[in-house]
């Protein structure tokens, strides 16, 4: 049956359903075990998109790179260093937030671009690269400043801290008032931009060059696409996002220390494994990365809810899941490939 | 009423070179609108160069290329360019993206747009009408890697076709079909001659040549041999201008070493009963004595190198039983066949003959050293003098015996291959194609080295190309034609006539 | 000159030329800035200055490039768990020492301790192995796993707590034995290696590992069982994360799951890139490796004695890491190369013209 299921989806597919599916099941076990806590209550849902908006973000960027069959684990410091960076321009040097994040949205964009270059012109592996940036963004941050600096620029704080109420999904408390559900504006800089990334990746002419790349990187320069080109705008466009991560990041913090973000870009990496994209490259859909982000956020809600257990329990059910799902993937792969020699 | 179909596209004088082989010389190919053009030749022809100057992949270093209604030569740089001149090329392994859907890998790179958005629905309704053409009914938006190989290929021609091509060059497009497949591939591309499309079939199937192509050009060893018309050419002729003897040129063949009177006394020395694997080598017995040299032939894919990897266990045997001096031998890794005394030169020695960053003495000892396990590294004096008593017996060419194989040249490579097994003082060689690519003179060595062998009681699996060298060295010979085998030719049946008869099979007449 | 010429193809052709170039440039620079660089004194009967620190501090980093190399050599992938599994490593020696309370009393014998810590180690590590070798997973994706759960691990073995072990006997391995000048992790760094280098030219093992990961194919038909190496690697690796574990652990006389051994993978990848070893597998230097765990060090050391925080430190690695790519990229070499011969090429033509 499952099978079936599987030749009727297409790998692809199937492992997108496979997290979906989980995600579900998760959260209704959620919603019957903390009955008493109000796990079903629609704003412990939304709190999983208000507490995850940066991830939501990078992971969204980091499936597109993972999809050509590179990697960008220097995401981690980059939201870090444009954290401190924004929170160093408003306070210490009392640079408007506009300015502020117009600049931290450039660097991103050249950081990526350096990182591109190297990555697709040069042809030096992305993990090298990629850990290169790494170093020097962690290392920039302190540059920068090595105190923790909170942000009180007031444009800043008002735009983090507005409540946008939704009109349906509330429920009444107990005084008889009606209380309705609310969301922050990094929530729907995060929708947007996995809104966009969709978009792009399905419907442009560079969307489908990314699939084509990752899918096989010969085929794809036979066919006729700029595979070097393809790599350094994905490299640059995430380099982009990173920094985009990292201001929707701030507006959760709203502040900046150099130790902020570690492992980041691991967590980008499990959500969109978790969510169905394969590391090898050609597989993938940002769908998937966000159920990946959600079921992450859905554990550590857990984790909360129960009280006694520690944080680090989310760190291993998240890896324990990837192990899941990366044998998964092995499995699909190699039926498939005996499969195909049977044939 | 072939002669008066107007040419499409002429190469003259076609001239590639590569660092130490001339790989093609002089060559000449025309092929005409409407017709489908068989390209033949055995391994290292010059099939392959001759497509890929001809596609842009590699640049020829002389000669042009003409195409009608194109008034300069045309020279294709990439590809791409090939292709902007009406050439398209859909190769053995299929080059398009298995994990892009099926009528994405027809328009991509192309795609319709629609508001500035790629057009979805236009993309599988103009696949589907593409493949309903080709007689193929499957669904378009499902990703590429759902679908059979047979399948694969006609979505490859079908873009490619789509592309507006005038000149189609399938390159070895039936080497993973079944026989029902290539029928489909084979109305397909009639249907495209139909439609005055030029067709180059690159193959090494006989059957199908003389099924389908209405012309043949020939070349052997980067040269062309000529052009025939194929219901004029009788199949025999045909593998006599591929193998590289004339049919009607019979010399005398040198009087090999007396083998056979102490093949007589010697005993069997490994049996296969029914061995076999599936899609690889179909069920096969066989049988070879102490001191003898059997000869697999068939022309490439015909299952020669699938029966002597399945034997030594490159490959496992899925059915079937072999047998060594009488007992039975289990090989599931190439190490139980050695730990018997079986050696196995593989035919492709770049990618799994050499260890190339690895020295000369390094590559020479690391079978004795595997067989010896781990614990018991061999002295760095013994691994020396090893490796110059081989380097001193088959006269390896090297400035050093510690430089690193890569850099020795093809025929020293082969030498350092053969020494590794020689080494392990082996009771029964398989050697697959150990003479490609080589020198004459290292050629010769290496023959003679064959015979000096099989003297001294060591049985040996020989396999070439070339005919004229089987016939030299081996004195008993198993012929395979698709995947199985379907003959044995003994020592007063070895000739050129009735090896080349066996080979192309269906008797004389095409 | 083209003796001269041939000397010095010669030199740059020797493989350690490149890492051992790298050592002396930053141990130059050392000595311009702080002339009293190469100073060793001793202070309260312990050896004391800026070599011996370097020495003392780039112990258990030398240790994980060692293994961090051969997983390099025979899989053409890294091990980017090691630094998390040093600290599982850890605090199974400690937890097992003394509970879960910080507390000067051994529950067990300390050799035993140590013993189970390893064995944490190589348990590690063989779940990697067994991910890339028999499943054949993308040896990076594989050790992503317990590079993220790692810690969790470690925390879940010492409860969340930062566990002391309130011994003095237990700081000697991590510093130094009293009576002995030399720091105690340079004496196990040199065991490590030199029992490492004594399996490799004792044993086939070195030879089968290059042979793996220049051509597994032609590592099969040669006899050799592919699968089982590279599963031996990967458990070696998780053997010498652990006894960097140890040595981390017993510098501080505690186990903090969150920090110890952080960031330390990337370091041994960067140690066995600069000592000139292609990352995509194959032939390999073990003194090239440690040549470059030294470099890193002795920059490290450099760059703090000029007043670079730790924090900071980074930016400095970023640039040398980026500096010796680029020098390895062929792709560069190329450009450079096509670059050059057009420009000969229309020099040439001018001079026809």
């Amino acid at each position: 049956m499952i099978r079936k299921l599987r030749d009727q989806l297409g790998a692809n597919n199937f492992l997108l359903l496979i997290t979906i599916v989980l995600f579900i099941a998760m959260y209704i076990a959620g919603i019957i075990v903390y009955r008493e806590n109000n796990f079903g209550r629609f704003q412990v849902f939304l709190n999983l998109f208000i507490s995850n908006a940066g991830l939501i973000v990078a992971a969204v960027g980091m499936t597109m790179v993972l999809i050509t069959g590179g990697i960008d684990i220097s995401v981690g410091s980059m939201v870090a260093m444009t954290c401190m960076l924004l929170a160093w321009m408003m306070e210490n040097k009392k640079i408007g937030a506009i300015p502020a994040i117009i600049i931290v949205l450039l660097i991103g964009v050249i950081f990526g671009l350096v990182q591109g270059l190297l990555i697709a012109y040069l042809k030096i592996q992305p993990f090298i690269v990629t850990l290169a940036g790494m170093f020097f963004a962690r290392g920039m941050t302190a540059v920068i400043s090595t105190d923790i600096i909170s942000i009180k620029n007031e444009t800043f704080l008002k735009v983090a801290n507005a409540k946008i109420y939704l009109p349906f999904g509330g429920y009444v408390n107990k005084k008889g008032v009606m209380i309705y559900p609310y969301i922050y504006p990094s929530v729907i800089i995060g929708i947007i931009v996995l809104i966009i990334i969709f978009y792009i990746l399905k419907f442009t002419k560079f969307g489908r060059s990314i699939y084509a790349v990752g899918g096989n990187e010969q085929s794809a320069l036979l066919m006729g696409l700029n595979v070097k080109r393809t790599k350094l705008k994905v490299y640059v466009l995430n380099g982009f996002l990173a920094a985009l991560a990292g201001f929707v990041f701030c507006l959760n913090t709203s502040g900046g220390f150099v130790e902020q973000a570690k492992g980041f870009e691991m967590e980008a990496i499990a959500a969109a494994v978790i969510g169905g994209t394969l590391l090898t490259g050609g597989i993938g859909n940002v769908l998937g990365s966000l159920f990946g982000v959600l079921i992450k956020g859905t554990i550590e809600t857990f984790i909360t809810f129960q009280g006694t257990l520690s944080s680090w329990w989310t760190k291993i059910v998240i890896a324990a899941l990837l192990c899941f799902f990366i044998i998964l993937q092995s499995i699909l792969a190699s039926t498939k490939h005996k499969r195909l020699k049977s044939t | 009423m072939n002669k008066e179909k107007e040419v499409l596209l002429t190469m003259r004088n076609i001239d590639k070179r590569f660092p130490g082989v001339t790989a093609l010389s002089k060559v000449d190919f025309t092929l005409r609108a409407g017709e489908i053009h068989a390209l033949m030749g055995e391994n290292g022809a010059g099939k392959s160069t001759l497509i890929k100057v001809l596609t842009g992949v590699e640049e020829a270093d002389g000669g042009e290329i003409h195409m009608q209604g194109i008034e300069h030569p045309i020279q294709n740089r990439s590809p791409q360019e090939a292709q902007a001149n009406g050439i398209s090329t859909v190769y053995q392994e299929i080059n398009l993206c298995p994990n892009l859907s099926v009528a994405e890998n027809i328009f991509i790179g192309r795609e319709p747009k629609k508001f500035g958005r790629v057009d979805w629905k236009t993309i599988n309704r103009k696949a589907k009408e593409i493949l309903d053409r080709f007689q193929i009914h499957i669904d378009v938006t499902k990703p590429l890697e759902n679908y059979s190989v047979a399948i694969q290929q006609m979505v490859a021609i079908a873009r490619a076709v789509d592309i507006s091509s005038r000149v189609l060059i399938l390159d070895e497009p039936t080497s993973s079909l079944d026989e029902q497949e290539v029928e489909k591939l084979f109305n397909v591309m009639r249907n495209l001659k139909e439609q005055g499309i030029g067709i180059i079939f690159v193959t090494h199937f006989l059957e199908q040549v003389y099924k389908v192509s209405d012309r043949i050009t020939v070349l052997r060893n980067g040269t062309l041999v000529g052009e025939f018309e194929t219901n004029k050419l009788p199949r025999v002729q045909l593998v006599a201008k591929m193998i590289g003897k004339e049919f009607d040129d019979l010399s005398m063949i040198k009087n090999k070493v007396d083998l056979s009177k102490n093949q007589e006394k010697a005993g069997v020395i490994l049996e296969a009963e029914q061995l076999g694997r599936t899609g690889a080598i179909k069920p096969f017995d066989l049988k070879i004595r102490k001191g003898e040299v059997v000869g697999l032939s068939g022309l490439l894919g015909s299952g020669r190198s699938e029966m002597s990897r399945v034997i030594y266990g490159a490959e496992r045997a899925d059915t079937g039983v072999l047998k060594w001096k009488g007992k039975k031998l289990v090989v599931n890794v190439p190490m139980d066949a050695m730990k018997a005394g079986i050696t196995y030169l593989p035919e492709n020695r770049m990618t799994e003959g050499i260890i190339a960053d690895l020295s000369v003495r390094e590559n020479i000892i690391i079978a004795l050293q595997a067989k010896h396990g781990i614990l018991h590294l061999m002295s760095r004096k013994e691994q020396e003098e090893f490796t110059d008593r081989y380097i001193d017996l088959l006269q390896i060419k090297t400035p050093d015996r510690d430089v690193p194989i890569s850099q020795l040249s093809g025929g020293n490579q082969q030498k350092v291959i053969l020494a590794r097994w020689l080494l392990t003082n082996p009771e029964f060689m398989i050697l697959d194609e150990p003479t490609r690519g080589i020198d004459v003179g290292t050629k010769a060595e290496i023959q003679k080295l064959v015979l000096s062998l099989a003297e001294k009681g060591k049985s040996i699996i020989f396999i070439s190309s070339e005919i004229e060298e089987m016939l030299r060295v081996c004195s008993r010979m198993i012929i395979l034609r698709d995947g199985s085998k379907v003959g044995e030719l003994d020592e007063d049946r070895l000739t050129q006539e009735e090896i080349m008869k066996a080979i192309a099979g269906g008797g004389y007449h095409a | 000159m083209p003796k001269l010429k041939t000397l010095w193809r010669k030199l740059t052709g020797y493989s350690l030329f490149f890492p051992l170039t790298c050592l002396a440039i930053v141990l130059i620079i050392n000595l311009i800035k702080t002339p009293t660089f190469f100073h060793i004194s001793i202070n309260n009967g312990v050896l004391y200055g800026f070599i011996i620190d370097i020495l003392n501090r780039s112990s258990e980093l030398i240790i994980l490039a060692v293994g961090m190399t051969l997983v390099v050599a025979g899989s053409g992938g890294t091990d980017i768990s090691v630094g998390a599994v040093s600290a599982v490593a850890g605090a199974v020696t400690i937890f097992s020492l003394v509970g879960s309370m910080s507390s000067d009393i051994y529950r067990i014998p300390y050799g035993l301790a140590i013993l189970l810590g390893l064995l944490g180690g190589m348990a590690c590590g063989a779940f990697n192995g067994f991910l890339v070798a028999k499943l054949r997973i993308q040896p990076m994706v594989a050790t992503l796993i317990l590079f993220t759960a790692g810690r969790g691990i470690a925390q879940v073995i010492t409860q969340g707590f930062i566990l002391y072990v309130r011994k003095e006997q237990f700081k000697y391995l991590g510093n130094f034995i009293p009576g002995i000048p030399v720091p105690t992790p340079i004496f196990v760094a040199i065991l490590v290696v030199a029992v490492t280098l004594l399996v490799l030219k004792k044993t086939a093992l070195g030879l089968y590992i290059q042979t793996v990961g220049i051509n597994a194919k032609s590592a099969r038909l040669v006899g050799l069982n592919a699968t089982l190496i590279i599963f031996l690697v990967y458990t070696f690796s998780g053997l010498c994360a652990g006894i960097a574990g140890m040595i981390i652990t017993s510098r501080v006389y505690s186990i903090d799951a969150n920090n110890a051994g952080l960031n330390m993978e990337l370091d041994a990848i960067l140690a066995v890139a600069i000592g000139g070893n292609s990352l995509g597998g194959g032939k390999f230097s073990l003194a090239g490796s440690i040549i470059g765990a030294i470099t890193i060090q002795a920059l490290t050391t450099s760059l703090y004695a000029m007043k670079v925080t730790a924090d900071q430190l980074p930016v400095y690695k970023a640039i040398v890491v980026i500096f010796i790519v680029m020098l390895q990229s062929a792709e560069l070499k190329r450009m450079l190369h096509s670059m050059l011969n057009k420009h000969s090429i229309r020099k040439a033509g001018r001079k026809v013209a």
